[in-house]
């Protein structure tokens, strides 16, 4: 009895490392491996260290901004050309280097094959490539840092002729680093988001229908989706950006025949866009914590799927409202705008779609629904801001005030960082096999959400007031340097610290986890979707045997069930 | 370092064979990079009407050719997919490197024709026109080579009857590659 209960232990052992069966080295295991799990903490890791940047970079400005001219711990006295190297960074890095890797490459990359049950990408090499393609963009980013004339400072928007032109930039080497290093990394996005859509496409388990696929799957895939079809024009842009910079085209240089506004165009139709395909990653994140943790069936699935088809196709709509003051034409404005408040609507339906899953559910508030939850409610002010900045009316005056920094801040804030976090703190024992500290996890939670608040609702304030928003020193604008607004500033700066401080509790959690985190078991949330049903961590192949899916995504407190959830993969009774 | 393909790769869900469904996504997103060239570059020349004195110094001549050189090579693409299909790797790639011979001929062409242009002045600088027209067919003329070296590589091993089915594959792209050429050549030839 025991020897066979042995063999049969070596037998499952040896199924289950069929394919390491020779000893590899950390390089291959590590750095140079296909499989999805260990790409997705590259691009984890890699994404949480560029915020690092970018949040440094950030300390920098808002430094500089509530104590100008003083030398500043940890980075000096800032030059004005220094300033606008950080801003631009800062902001490309958190959304180009943060928000994408995260939210859409490493979530996509431990989700997809997890969820949909299949033992990896379709393509593993193509997708070991574009997490390569990646990591070289951010070394050209940071690289741009080190060369003549520094980094770009032309904003993370690029306008010509400000970034075509070296004589106005003043770093003709920065420049178009920065926008190799942009190329470099959609082509990285482009490579892993056709791997992303083809493998849910096309390797989902027997049984699993279109309508059993899990929420976040489909966000990550239809952002994939939007992000690919958005991106195509800036690319060509791009092109021509650099044939601008290095070899004197005229493109974009009115004097020669080109046409500034074409950049606007060419970059708003991918960036606003933009918007959704990190946004929609981030709610689909949040909606299977929600449902997880409200213990009850996702309220509305396919109203939830018709929504984001809805809004991924009115995004393509709504670009021009970036540019109401770059002498559009107002009829065009007003088409823009319509279609700006229109995209309010499915946006808004989605948020109901939440509320209603939560209402009548029996709510547990673990630290993973605490983000979640925050989720929808900080997104809500950073939506609703938005309608301000939508109608071109109010937006003449609003624009390229502090407004609307803090507008994209409620919204981006909430995506990368909230939603990263909720994910995060919600699949990590599913990755790693331990269980995070719950205290510590509140403490992150609380200290993280009560600093945020405090960097940006005084921003919406200075923004009403006229702070513009590309000014490195307001001392030099005698309406602008009053101590009411300067009280503002220096609050804000102050929530960045907390803010960043409050992250010393998330290491120590890392820390904590990794030291004594207890063992997580299979299930330690009770879901029901396929990744919880393998081991954790989930070995090579990640299931033995491969799993047949018998029913949807989400039934939780099924009446007349014995638990009060039933996974996927249970077949019916 | 030998690669053992994953159940995902084998699986087909949607109905399709995943090579093939991952070519069309990435057909999609070739199209959208041209298509916003093009367009821009359409919205331009209709903004300025004297472009069309710019365009009348291009060669129609060669242009035309390189048009025949194209399509006659999408059609040894489509005999090396028939060959494929039957079973026979030697002759696809016997008709694929038939088709890269079709790649290098117009390669070599567009040099001959560029480097006459440069040399009678109508550089990438010299207006907005001939700006879009460097960029635009120099776009094109590296799908040109990256589909000839994606062609190569499938013809080595399928010459030892492996992966035949990325010979359909590479043949797609390649009509790909024709259809953008029939895009840019009235847009930047005809168009006067």
């Amino acid at each position: 009895m025991t020897t066979t209960t042995a063999s049969h232990h070596a037998d499952a052992h040896a199924a289950g490392h069929a394919h390491d069966d020779h000893e590899q080295s950390f390089f291959v295991k590590y750095l140079w491996s296909t499989d999805h799990k260990v790409i997705g903490f590259q691009y984890m890791i890699t994404g949480l260290l560029m915020a690092m940047i970018g949040g440094y970079m950030a300390y920098g400005f808002r430094m500089q901004l509530a104590w100008p001219g003083e030398w500043i711990p940890g980075v000096g006295f800032l030059s004005s050309q220094q300033y606008n190297a950080y801003v631009t960074t800062h902001g490309t890095v958190m959304i180009f280097w943060f928000a994408m890797p995260v939210l859409i490459a490493a979530f996509g990359n431990w989700l997809i094959p997890l969820m949909i049950g299949c033992d990896d990408m379709a393509f593993p090499r193509i997708n070991r490539l574009s997490y390569q393609v990646f990591l070289i963009s951010a070394v050209v980013l940071i690289g741009s840092f080190f060369v003549d004339g520094g980094a770009f400072g032309g904003a993370w928007t690029a306008y010509p002729p400000l970034s075509a032109k070296a004589t106005m930039n003043l770093s003709p080497l920065g420049s178009t680093m920065w926008v190799l290093a942009v190329a470099l990394e959609f082509v990285a996005f482009l490579l892993g988001g056709i791997n992303f859509i083809t493998t849910a496409m096309n390797a989902r388990a027997p049984g699993m229908k279109m309508m059993d696929i899990p929420i976040v799957v489909w966000m990550i895939v239809v952002a994939s989706i939007l992000f690919m079809v958005s991106v195509g024009p800036l690319v060509a842009g791009a092109a021509m950006l650099v044939l601008d910079q290095q070899l004197g085209t005229a493109f974009y240089d009115p004097s020669g025949g080109g046409d500034p506004i074409l950049w606007q165009h060419l970059f708003w139709f991918f960036g606003h866009p933009e918007v959704y395909v990190v946004l929609l990653p981030a709610m689909g994140v949040c909606a299977e914590i929600i449902t997880c943790n409200a213990r009850k069936k996702f309220f509305g699935y396919k109203t939830l799927l018709y929504t984001v088809f809805a809004t991924g196709i009115i995004s393509f709509f709504v670009w021009a409202h970036h540019q109401f003051v770059a002498g559009i034409d107002p009829r065009m404005a007003n088409v823009f705008t319509i279609t700006t408040l229109i995209i309010s609507i499915p946006i808004a339906e989605m948020i109901f779609l939440y509320i209603a899953t939560l209402a009548g559910g029996q709510i547990r508030l673990n630290v993973p629904m605490l983000w979640a939850l925050s989720f929808v409610a900080e997104f809500l002010l950073g939506g609703v801001t938005g309608i301000f900045l939508g109608a071109s009316g109010s937006d003449i005056y609003f624009h390229d005030t502090y407004f609307v920094i803090a507008h994209f801040h409620y919204t981006f804030v909430p995506i990368a960082v909230i939603a990263c976090f909720a994910g995060f703190t919600h699949w990590i024992p599913k990755m790693t096999g331990k269980m995070m500290n719950e205290t510590l996890g509140k403490l992150h939670f609380w200290t993280t959400i009560v600093g945020f608040n405090l960097v940006f609702l005084p921003l919406f304030i200075t923004g009403m007031w006229g702070d513009h928003r590309r000014i490195y020193n307001y001392d030099h604008f005698p309406d602008l340097s009053t101590q009411a607004l300067q009280d503002l500033r220096i609050a804000s700066t102050v929530g960045l610290l907390i803010m960043i401080a409050a992250q010393g509790f998330f290491v120590w959690n890392l820390i904590w986890t990794w030291k004594k985190g207890p063992a997580a078991g299979n299930n330690p949330w009770q879901g029901t979707t396929l990744e919880w049903s393998t081991t954790s961590p989930p070995g090579h192949g990640n299931f033995h045997p491969m799993p047949t899916v018998y029913r949807g995504p989400y039934e939780y407190s099924v009446p007349g069930a014995e638990a009060d959830f039933l996974p996927q993969s249970q077949p019916p009774a | 370092m030998s690669f053992a393909k994953p159940l995902a790769t084998l699986r087909t869900s949607a109905g399709l064979p995943t090579g093939r469904l991952a070519l069309w996504w990435l057909l999609a997103s070739e199209v959208i990079i041209f298509g916003g060239l093009l367009a821009s570059y359409v919205m331009q020349r209709l903004g300025h009407p004297e472009w069309a004195y710019e365009a009348e110094h291009t060669n129609i001549w060669f242009g035309a050719g390189n048009t025949i050189i194209l399509l006659t090579s999408s059609l040894s693409a489509v005999l090396a997919h028939q060959a494929a299909q039957t079973g026979d790797g030697k002759k696809a790639a016997r008709y694929l490197w038939l088709t890269i011979g079709g790649a290098a001929w117009f390669i070599v062409n567009k040099a001959i024709e560029w480097t006459g242009e440069i040399s009678h002045g109508f550089t990438i600088t010299k207006s907005g026109f001939w700006s879009f027209y460097y960029t635009a067919a120099g776009l094109h003329g590296l799908h040109v080579i990256a589909g000839a070296t994606a062609m190569a590589i499938v013809a080595l091993d399928a010459a030892k009857n492996k992966e035949l089915q990325r010979v359909e594959y590479v043949g797609i792209y390649w009509h790909l590659v024709d259809v953008i050429w029939i895009f840019l050549f009235p847009l930047l030839y005809i168009a006067k």
